[in-house]
């Protein structure tokens, strides 16, 4: 009888991991930074470099912290997304320009728009690495009190966005514009 | 047979040799195979199964920058990969720290090979078994 019942038993517990391994994505790797503070970062701004761009800047408020770059097929997808996103959601973004040629990323939003607040220039990416970051595009949702509550790895597309960042931007805010937080002006 | 051998043996010692020399180093041997030791046991981000000292995608040349950067200050190899674990998480490490989340993967092998050994020992006495008894009818 045990002769039988055993394989039988270590196959279906075999078939069952490997089942539920047919839809995992093995180029995801949960980032351990959610739920922690934001690294701070200060950066040249990509438009004018004698500027600097950096966590400063979002203090106090809800805002999304775009990984990007011109040769990043992603960006380019979700690049249209960013800029309705920048019209109409109330949410600050601020990009992270990643590993980028700066002509380049000058034309790119010269010619498809630009959603971004200011686009910090990480030409080395040292601020991706303390951000955790391993490929573009990658999106952060920071709190006011400069939590990381979100990142997505991937293109953001509407459906992404209202399942996942509008109901913690809701849970922050309460209601769209985001309030500041107390303390701030 | 021993071409096959031969073969077998050329392919993998090919190995370590196609393994991107590090673009940077420290004049200090000591600290240098310090630096290439760490190289080996972080796992590249981007890249499957591959280590940052072997692999080319920028970000592990990014990752061999920061830790050389990291060790050229003076930060202990726990310091380092601690860093890099609560940037990355655990799948950095090729090593992950025994915990509650990772007993059944250090116990699980001891375990299975626990089951093997007495799956083992019970054939072989049964068979044992078996032959006295035809020893007996013989």
């Amino acid at each position: 009888m045990w002769r039988y019942v055993i394989p039988v038993a270590v196959f279906a517990v075999l078939a069952v991991f490997l089942y539920r391994g047919l839809y995992l994505n093995p180029g995801y790797i949960p980032s351990p930074l959610v739920g922690k503070p934001a690294p701070e970062f200060s950066l040249p701004d990509l438009e004018n470099l004698d500027r600097q761009v950096g966590s400063r800047d979002y203090e106090g408020q809800v805002a999304l912290l775009n990984v990007w770059a011109t040769w990043c097929v992603g960006c380019r997808q979700e690049h249209p997304f960013l800029v309705e996103l920048a019209r109409s959601s109330g949410v600050p973004i601020y990009g992270l320009n990643w590993k980028d040629d700066r002509d380049k990323a000058l034309e790119w939003l010269d010619t498809l728009g630009d959603p971004y607040v200011a686009s910090a220039f990480d030409v080395e990416g040292d601020v991706a690495i303390d951000w955790g970051v391993y490929g573009a595009p990658e999106t952060f949702l920071i709190g006011r009190d400069g939590t990381i509550l979100h990142k997505h790895i991937a293109p953001l597309t509407p459906e992404i966005w209202r399942r996942d960042f509008l109901p913690k931007i809701a849970e922050e805010c309460g209601s769209l514009p985001c309030p500041l937080a107390e303390g701030e002006e | 047979m021993t071409r096959l051998l031969v073969l077998m043996l050329m392919l993998f010692a090919g190995g370590p040799a196609m393994a991107i020399e590090a673009e940077l180093g420290f004049d200090d041997p000591v600290m240098n195979e310090r630096y290439r030791e760490l190289l080996r046991e972080v796992r590249c981000p981007k890249c499957l199964n591959t280590s940052i000292a072997d692999s080319d995608a920028p970000i592990a040349e990014d990752l061999r920058r920061e830790v050389h950067q990291k060790m050229a200050e003076g930060a202990s190899d726990e310091e380092i990969v601690e860093y890099l674990v609560s940037r990355y998480g655990e799948f950095v490490v090729y090593r992950p720290p025994l915990q509650p989340t990772t007993w059944a993967l250090w116990g699980g092998p001891v375990a299975l090979l626990a089951i093997g050994a007495f799956v083992f020992a019970r054939i072989l006495r049964s068979r044992a078994r078996q032959s006295i008894d035809q020893d007996a009818i013989s």
